[in-house]
């Protein structure tokens, strides 16, 4: 069953913008995206809600041209610039080439169809098999997704399944005519936690077994900790930091990523440190901050970053694709994180870091607003 | 399932009887007319008055007159005899049932032929010129009254009165074994006219029904499969608009059956609503219970038959 991995890219996304025009103005939801995925790969795209993770997914099977989004930059998957085809040929790559599962399984399936049937109708529309062919597959794909007794499972309904196995069905849908992406949105968010360990070990299983890559989106470093080759993470429509998974968790060098990781509490971290939120709330997406877009929450903002604009570039000689978008030098950084990282305040890295006389309060207006 | 669909019966059976008890209660304690002075005619001495009331019955106590007449339907079909025509009650409602179930059936037809479309169309060029038009003309329609949409229309295209002679008018209908083709030309104004509300209020629950299962997530999963977005619509989309449609369709095609009242008396077409109208002028109270009972019967199977329906339509509903 194994598949040998084609190397080489198969997803480039370049500069990639979605608008959306609405009534108070111009939500920017992506704003200059770019990243690359290799063929059997996983990159976890991590963010807060609103941070434009999904959309900016969605934008790649073509599903937010429909909310009247404007899009640009390029979208090269497999040789084809996925903003440029037809959309025609848009849909056949959709479920086909590229396949998407989404967070809460339950809605996602249709509730009045039998799963089977939901299953061979994914397969139907992209090739052609006979029914009855394409049901004993989907009997197979059942089984391959950890369904037991798939056999009389293909003929009931979503509302018959637990959560868990209603997304083992969306995942054995989404593979039905083995893609060479799988895109999934939070697929564990809504499932308990041991399920989600369960889901997170198909998902790898599969794309050792299948030569798939995966996008996995979430909120949770957890889960893409777990599975991620590389890691990108989004705040206010931006990536602002992007490394190998290792580098990330090891070396992470935007303030916002730290803030993350300090938000969730690990066992093999050092005892008794507080657990530190992050502060505010995400930014407007019609009107977002100036300068560095997160500064009004950065704890290590100084004056001049309310001005400059951050890039994303490479933040260490050594470590070329390891990229961040932050004002603050790198030894500043190194100083910072390794204080956090023994379970300093944020207080301490700014003095860790130099950077204490200088640093601006942050002002509980402009958290609030 | 099964024990589900006879428990449904039972319960209708019961439902009846409570129908035929409380139509049978109204008439008897709020008499209009004296059957037995109806039947003796205009110079009817007290002493015809008295034997013609004994003969029908009336002198007994309520309990026994409603056992006569519950006895009467359960063991004869016998719905009792119109006072004023001297026939029994189920042969004349059975003489008036083609003409109603053609107005009927013509016009549901009519309305879930254009009514859904335009509703679809209208989900989907949501904002657009159509789904204003459309939605603007279905409130003139859903506003106007039928007997009046009826006269509007007869004065504009009826071949007797009308300004544009087009369409047979009041007064036209003809039985379809007897002449298809005229049956079918004198149907046409009453069923547009009948159809006008209906469709109107079709289009509009299909928009919204169809709007709102569109956001749905499910609906999001079937275009990420690759569906066309014909199928996206029509299978995943409609199958769930279905629900609320199947319900009005049922109580609306059922109560039409228990005789369109308003629509038969504009365009004097002689089905049940028009032998109802009739019967309450002349007093004809067995007549008026007759017609009350059959339009229940009518509304309780549909009623039967939609939640049946139901159940094969969303697996989720369990009747057990």
């Amino acid at each position: 069953m194994t598949v040998e991995s084609t190397t080489g890219t198969l997803l480039s996304v370049e500069d990639l913008r979605v608008d959306f025009p609405t009534f108070d103005g111009v939500v920017h939801a992506v704003d200059g995206v770019s990243y690359t995925l290799e063929h059997g790969a996983t990159l976890g795209i991590v963010g807060e809600s609103g941070s434009g993770k999904t959309v900016g997914a969605l934008t790649l099977i073509g599903l937010t041209r429909t909310q009247g989004a404007e899009v640009s930059g390029r979208i090269m998957f497999d040789g084809r610039d996925l903003l440029t085809v037809s959309k025609d040929e848009l849909r056949h790559i959709r479920g086909n080439e590229i396949a998407m599962i989404f967070q809460d399984p339950l809605s996602s399936l249709h509730p009045q169809f039998r799963v089977g049937s939901q299953i061979v109708e994914a397969m139907r529309i992209h090739r052609s098999i006979t029914r009855s062919a394409a049901r004993v597959r989907a009997m197979e794909l059942l089984e391959l997704v950890g369904i037991p007794d798939p056999r009389r499972r293909v003929d009931q309904y979503p509302h018959e399944f637990s959560g868990g196995m209603r997304q083992r069905v969306m995942i054995a849908m989404a593979l039905a005519n083995e893609p060479k992406l799988l895109i999934a949105d939070e697929p564990t968010t809504a499932l308990d936690v041991t399920v989600q360990a369960q889901i997170l070990a198909l998902l790898e299983r599969l794309r050792r077994e299948l030569g798939m890559a995966i996008i996995m989106i979430t909120h949770d470093l957890g889960v893409v900790a777990q599975i991620a080759d590389r890691i990108a993470v989004m705040y206010a429509g931006r990536i602002v930091e992007a490394a190998d998974s290792r580098r990330l968790f090891g070396v992470p060098q935007h303030p916002y990523t730290w803030g993350l990781l300090r938000s969730i509490p690990t066992l093999d971290g050092p005892r008794g440190v507080e657990l530190l939120p992050i502060p505010g709330r995400p930014p407007s997406l019609i009107h977002p901050p100036s300068g560095c877009h997160f500064h009004p929450r950065c704890a290590y903002a100084l004056p001049s970053h309310s001005t400059i604009d951050p890039v994303l570039a490479m933040s260490d000689a050594e470590a070329p694709s390891h990229l961040s978008a932050c004002l603050l030098d790198q030894g500043q950084r190194a100083a910072a994180w390794a204080a956090l990282k023994s379970g300093g305040t944020p207080e301490q890295a700014r003095q860790a870091a130099g950077i204490a006389d200088i640093a601006v309060p942050v002002p509980e207006a402009e958290i609030a607003g | 399932m099964t024990g589900y669909i006879i428990r449904r019966l039972l319960w209708g059976v019961l439902l009846l009887f409570l129908v035929i008890a409380v139509t049978f209660l109204i008439f008897y304690l709020l008499p209009s007319v004296n059957p037995a002075i109806l039947r003796a005619g205009r110079n009817g001495s007290p002493k015809v008055i008295a034997e013609i009331s004994k003969d029908l019955g009336l002198n007994h106590p309520i309990y026994v007159q409603f056992w006569n007449y519950i006895k009467e339907i359960i063991f004869h079909g016998n719905f009792g005899y119109s006072y004023y025509y001297n026939d029994p009650v189920g042969g004349l409602i059975a003489n008036r049932l083609p003409a109603t179930l053609s107005l009927t059936v013509g016009a549901a037809a009519l309305w879930v032929l254009i009514g859904i479309p335009v509703g679809i169309i209208s989900a989907i060029k949501r904002r657009t010129f159509f789904d204003r038009a459309a939605m603007g003309a279905a409130l003139v329609f859903v506003s106007a009254p039928v007997f009046w949409l009826g006269l509007i229309a007869l004065y504009l295209f009826a071949n007797d009165i009308g300004q544009f002679k087009i369409f047979p008018g009041s007064g036209s209908y003809v039985g379809l074994t007897v002449n298809p083709l005229k049956w079918f030309e004198s149907l046409l104004l009453p069923w547009m006219v009948l159809s006008a509300t209906s469709t109107a209020i079709y289009a509009r629950l299909v928009r919204g029904s169809l709007l709102q299962v569109m956001g749905e997530d499910y609906i999001r999963t079937a275009r990420a499969k690759g569906l066309p977005e014909r199928t996206v619509i029509l299978k995943h989309g409609m199958r769930s608009a279905m629900g609320p449609l199947v319900t009005v369709l049922g109580l609306d095609i059922a109560s039409l059956l228990g005789g369109a009242i308003l629509t038969e008396g504009v365009f004097d077409i002689p089905g049940i609503g028009r032998l109802n109208i009739d019967a309450i002028g002349h007093g004809d109270v067995t007549i008026v219970q007759g017609t009350v009972l059959v339009a229940s019967i009518f509304i309780i199977i549909a009623n039967i038959i939609v939640d049946i329906a139901y159940a094969f339509l969303d697996p989720r509903v369990r009747y057990e």
